[in-house]
């Protein structure tokens, strides 16, 4: 393993900002993972420390294939985690709209291009990313429309499903998008959770970057049979909006088969406790995102519903 | 008269509503043309509160000359304006990366998708924005080069210092002036000032040009005071960016609008802890600074300033 800087700048009043890498095997660059981008991506910095440590073990038992280099950088964005704030603490922009960076522009736009010219040039990427919107998903693998990424070779995640969705204007600044852009197949990876770990979705990433390396021939590990992904656009999934503003009651989780007319949640009136509204499954399907705020607004996608696996 | 545009049930005790104030003559008639005076879409700007107050008192104090609709829209994003937020709070989005939005889209969308629907139409809108929280601008409008044959004549009459006409961004196409100009209805971007605060000269200067193009537009047969002659930039070439190459306090040395020479200094960045100074910045070329550093802490990279070459200005 060599763990090393990838892109450093120093603070007026803070501890040196340094985004820390850790590559394993020899050869050419075949994948780099990126956990946290944004400073309450702390389950996206889990999987990541996770896989250092299973890359580490399997360095040390001779189980990663000659020729091949894998990266990991478990945050490009530790100033943010550390004051537990979302965006750049200075400016409150996104390093992930900052892609592929200005070496001579804002500091966003240099850390950005500093960590871009590192982890670029790569075979695949994989990002650990999160919804702007607050909720738990079922762990999946989603890719734009219109890139350079395979979904068959998505499925190699071996998660039960792959997300291919349009791209908007915003995408265009995107790690993911930029990636594609100097043909690297990129691929996003959405586990459960945000802000807080969930062991058991951190774990299961982890199993799905294994899958994958080992069914590129990366890595020597028996990645189980069978799982085949089922492949959805994100047009197809069905949104369950609210009408009404309100306490929000989930009463199904992420991952949970419903049937159809099953309550999914109540909206409460905050003052007097009375139901406002409660939202129904309207076909049998599986809760794909479930809203985890106790307060929701009208008009909000706070359930979404997938194909069943 | 004040219309609710759009109105949405908040959580607690509280609705969402974006208004408008509607000047019109007491006698309309059909086909009047129509300005809108749009701001506070980011929270923190608050240029903009100014110029649609004192358009409105110097409309009253000669409203026989009103002949055509004046729509303001003072805050399009008033939990931002009222928690000092750039974006949205509580969903930490950039109200200018939403449009055109959508009507039976998320709350925030179908708020967007109501503005859109009400502005569209105007025979010219203003989207006054100051500059963010960091640095001062003076004032500008901003014109992406894909609208710069409809939108440069109006500029030229608006009473602005600088015309910066800049490339075209994807990342840009989601914002309210792209939205609007691309189904046909000119929108003018105003950046002039700094962000949290109200630089009332500005403002006037910007009334006056509001005067004037209505004057032009035949929305105001009164007087209207003469406007200036912009500087116009269509090269990306024209314009010196200062980034910091340290991060530290910035302590300017010269004015806001100072025309400087080559090497001249503009400020310095220290360091308070050790009492030295780390970097002299200095003018890259002859121009004039149109930008400049309001918020002292800068990290490396932080804009400093923008220069704009002597030849552009045109200035001996």
């Amino acid at each position: 393993m060599n763990k090393r800087i990838i892109y450093q700048m120093k603070g007026l009043y803070r501890d040196t900002f340094r985004v820390t890498g850790y590559e394993f095997g020899t050869g050419e660059k075949s994948v780099c993972i990126v956990g946290s981008s944004r400073g309450n991506e702390i389950q996206q910095l889990y999987c990541c420390s996770r896989l250092v440590k299973k890359m580490k073990q399997l360095e040390e038992e001779g189980r990663i294939a000659d020729g091949h280099r894998i990266l990991i950088i478990p945050s490009i964005n530790p100033y943010s985690m550390n004051i537990q704030k979302r965006f750049w603490s200075t400016d409150n922009t996104d390093i992930n709209r900052m892609f592929p960076g200005y070496d001579l522009g804002e500091t966003t736009q240099r850390i950005a291009d500093g960590v871009f010219r590192e982890i670029s040039g790569y075979q695949f990427g994989i990002q650990f990313t999160s919804f702007y919107m607050p909720g738990d998903f079922v762990p999946h693998v989603r890719l734009m429309d219109e890139g350079f990424s395979n979904p068959e070779t998505a499925k190699l995640f071996g998660l039960p499903y792959v997300v291919i969705r349009k791209v908007r204007p915003y995408d265009t600044a995107t790690l993911n998008y930029n990636w594609q852009v100097w043909e690297t197949q990129a691929f996003s990876l959405y586990t459960s959770t945000t802000s807080r770990i969930d062991q058991n979705s951190a774990g299961q990433a982890v199993l799905a970057v294994m899958n994958f390396l080992s069914r590129q021939g990366m890595i020597k590990y028996s990645a189980p049979d069978g799982l085949s992904s089922k492949i959805v656009h994100d047009e197809e999934l069905i949104l369950i909006k609210t009408a009404k503003s309100g306490i929000f009651e989930p009463l199904v989780k992420a991952g949970q088969e419903v049937e159809t007319g099953q309550p999914l949640a109540n909206i409460v009136n905050p003052y007097e406790g009375d139901i406002l509204e409660t939202l129904y499954a309207p076909f049998s399907r599986v809760a794909f995102f479930v809203h985890n705020e106790p307060l929701t607004y009208a008009n909000t996608a706070v359930i979404k519903l997938i194909q069943k696996y | 008269m004040i219309k609710t545009i759009a109105a949405i049930g908040l959580p607690v005790d509280e609705a969402l509503e974006i208004r408008k104030n509607r000047i019109a003559p007491e006698n309309s008639v059909d086909d009047m043309k129509r300005i809108s005076i749009v701001t506070g879409i980011h929270g923190d700007e608050l240029e903009g509160q100014y110029v649609c107050f004192e358009l409105q008192r110097r409309i009253e104090q000669h409203r026989e000359c009103l002949t055509g609709i004046v729509d303001i829209y003072p805050a399009m994003n008033p939990l931002g304006i009222d928690s000092i937020t750039r974006g949205i709070p509580a969903f930490d989005l950039d109200m200018n990366r939403l449009f055109p939005g959508d009507i039976d889209g998320s709350m925030m969308e179908y708020v967007v998708a109501r503005i859109m629907e009400d502005v569209a139409g105007s025979d010219c809108v203003f989207d006054i924005h100051a500059s963010n929280i960091y640095l001062t601008e003076i004032p500008q409008i901003r014109i992406n080069e894909l609208h710069q044959d409809t939108l440069v004549p109006l500029a030229e009459k608006s009473n602005v210092d600088l015309i910066w006409v800049h490339g075209a961004s994807t990342v840009l196409e989601s914002t309210f002036a792209y939205s609007l100009n691309n189904i046909g209805t000119p929108v003018l971007v105003v950046e002039m000032g700094v962000g949290m605060r109200i630089t009332k000269e500005y403002g006037d200067q910007m009334v006056d040009g509001i005067f004037h193009l209505m004057k032009e537009m035949g929305i105001w047969n009164g007087d209207a005071n003469p406007v200036r002659k912009p500087i116009i930039s269509r090269n990306p070439e024209d314009v010196s960016y200062l980034n910091a190459s340290v991060g530290g306090v910035f302590i300017p040395a010269v004015q806001h609008g100072a025309k400087l020479r080559k090497g001249e200094m503009i400020g310095r960045i220290v360091d308070p802890l050790c009492g030295k100074v780390l970097d002299e910045v200095q003018a890259p070329e002859d121009g004039m600074l149109f930008t400049i550093r309001d918020y002292p802490v800068v990290v490396e990279g932080s804009l400093m300033g923008r220069l704009l070459k002597k030849e552009v200005c045109g200035y001996e």
